[in-house]
């Protein structure tokens, strides 16, 4: 791979579910420690996009390459290249029967093989990272839907991964709990995290993206900074759709 | 002849013995049973297609005839083609059979009842499928079967004494012997019945232990309603 801060190139991707073409070729490179945000209006691919790029979803044609690897046709290796893509979902995913500590830990034991002991010191400093430490012995149905998100984003973080992917992180969540999971996001991207997230929160786009990529219709329609999309008039389409929520929000 | 003498000195040592052997049928069988179980279940749900029809065929068969028909099979049938098995042994792998078949539903139920987020979720953090089946998916199937499959097991602590018609003496067929002997019918099919309970009984309450001892937060009700089983 020529340039070697690239962390994940994403090439052609295109995907469909039966006569509907979700993807239609998307392509964006990921540089080390950048965080990216996709938005745009809902159906337009952008979780689907999520889900190619560690596998979850089979992209019909195109390739993802993870620090200069090929992750598609990587066959049985995409359990290894999973590891190394973290993935926050939407509705938090938590594994219901464990308490926070042991969903945290439990792919470190199973996947990477970690002395049980060792892997719980490493889920309590993750679970301290997102300030869940206290509530590492209790249920997933016992924590609020934020403090949910937040063990869930300590789950991805503890594999170490090169990347991680948040599809609709807050989106499950009233503005109160989206405001505490944001915060726990804008730490680690300035932590230097590699994120790639689907969002919403137009707010957050602005302050910690360094691109935001709008997409519509299964493709990338524009792309830039936050500065280039909110000033520059050529990027049309994207400020409209922001225009929308700024009614909404009243900011 | 006098009843405590004939209840004490010659009824209650018989069925002891073959009480015993009701024991040794259903333990044998239980934890089999629910291996076989588990297999089924997981080959049926998640398993590539040829393995996933065997195991919906295997189930369907075993469902589809009476049990005893099942065991004259083991115990008769069987060394027609030069395996020949103990009347001990053809009864408990009859049981093993029925009580994994019928087990496997309730598995399999209880799998389909889980969210397709979990399975999702143990994929991205890079687990195999068979790993996130084991780690993720069945705890928590195994949890939400336990009504099922305790009421499976109280089948089969009842479908035990089918081993008599095998000649195993136990329990029931141990009873029916002395009954037949001194004709106290009465008497001994009480007493026979009263084991049974005893059985049963003690595991309904096991199982409330069980079940309040797994409960998780959100996922089960509490023990509670166990009684409610028998």
């Amino acid at each position: 791979m020529e340039n070697t801060d690239t962390i994940l190139r994403v090439e052609n991707i295109h995907k469909s579910f039966g006569d509907l073409e979700v993807l239609k070729g998307v392509s964006f490179d990921v540089k080390k420690g950048e965080t990216i945000c996709f938005i745009g209006p809902s159906g337009t691919g952008k979780s689907t996009l999520l889900r190619c790029i560690n596998l979850l979803t089979q992209p019909d044609q195109g390739s993802v390459w993870l620090g200069g690897e090929e992750v598609t046709n990587s066959g049985k290796q995409i359990n290894h290249f999973r590891q190394r893509i973290g993935m926050v979902f939407q509705n938090f995913f938590l594994f219901d029967h464990l308490t926070a500590v042991r969903n945290v830990e439990i792919a470190l034991i199973k996947v990477k093989g970690m002395k049980p002991k060792e892997a719980r010191e490493k889920a309590l400093e993750e679970l301290r990272q997102v300030g869940m430490e206290d509530w590492a012995e209790h249920y997933p149905a016992e924590l609020s839907g934020g403090q949910a998100q937040r063990v869930s984003i300590a789950r991805a973080l503890a594999m170490d991964p090169d990347v991680i992917l948040f599809d609709e992180p807050t989106s499950a969540l009233d503005p109160e709990l989206t405001r505490e999971v944001l915060e726990v996001m804008k730490k680690l991207a300035l932590a230097g995290m590699t994120m790639i997230v689907v969002t919403h929160e137009m707010g957050f786009a602005c302050s910690v993206a360094n691109r935001i990529m709008f997409m519509e219709y299964g493709e990338i329609i524009e792309q830039g900074s936050p500065q280039e999309l909110m000033s520059d008039a050529k990027f049309e389409r994207c400020k409209n759709f922001i225009g929308q929520f700024d009614g909404v929000n009243g900011d | 002849m006098d009843q405590s003498i004939f209840l004490f000195d010659i009824l209650l040592p018989v069925l002891l013995e073959g009480f015993i052997v009701t024991i040794k049928l259903i333990v044998l069988t239980a934890p089999f049973g629910l291996i076989l179980g588990i297999l089924l279940a997981v080959g049926r749900v998640y398993g590539p297609k040829p393995i996933s029809l065997l195991c919906k065929g295997v189930v369907a068969f075993i469902k589809g005839t009476p049990l005893l028909l099942m065991l004259f099979i083991l115990y008769f049938g069987l060394p027609s083609i030069g395996i020949t098995l103990s009347a001990f042994v053809a009864s408990v792998v009859g049981f093993i059979m029925c009580n994994g078949a019928y087990s496997s539903e309730y598995i399999r139920g209880a799998i389909s009842s889980i969210k397709e987020g979990q399975i999702i979720a143990a994929q991205a953090l890079g687990m195999t499928k068979m790993q996130a089946v084991r780690n993720i998916i069945l705890p928590q199937a195994l949890i939400r079967a336990i009504p099922g499959l305790s009421n499976e097991f109280i089948y089969l602590i009842k479908y035990s004494s089918l081993a008599y018609m095998l000649t195993v003496i136990e329990l029931t067929g141990a009873g029916k012997m002395v009954a037949t002997k001194y004709f106290e019918f009465t008497t001994v099919f009480l007493m026979i019945g009263i084991g049974y309970l005893i059985l049963v009984t003690i595991t309904t309450i096991a199982v409330m232990f069980i079940e309040r001892k797994v409960a998780v937060p959100g996922m089960t009700q509490s023990g509670r309603h166990m009684l409610d089983i028998l």
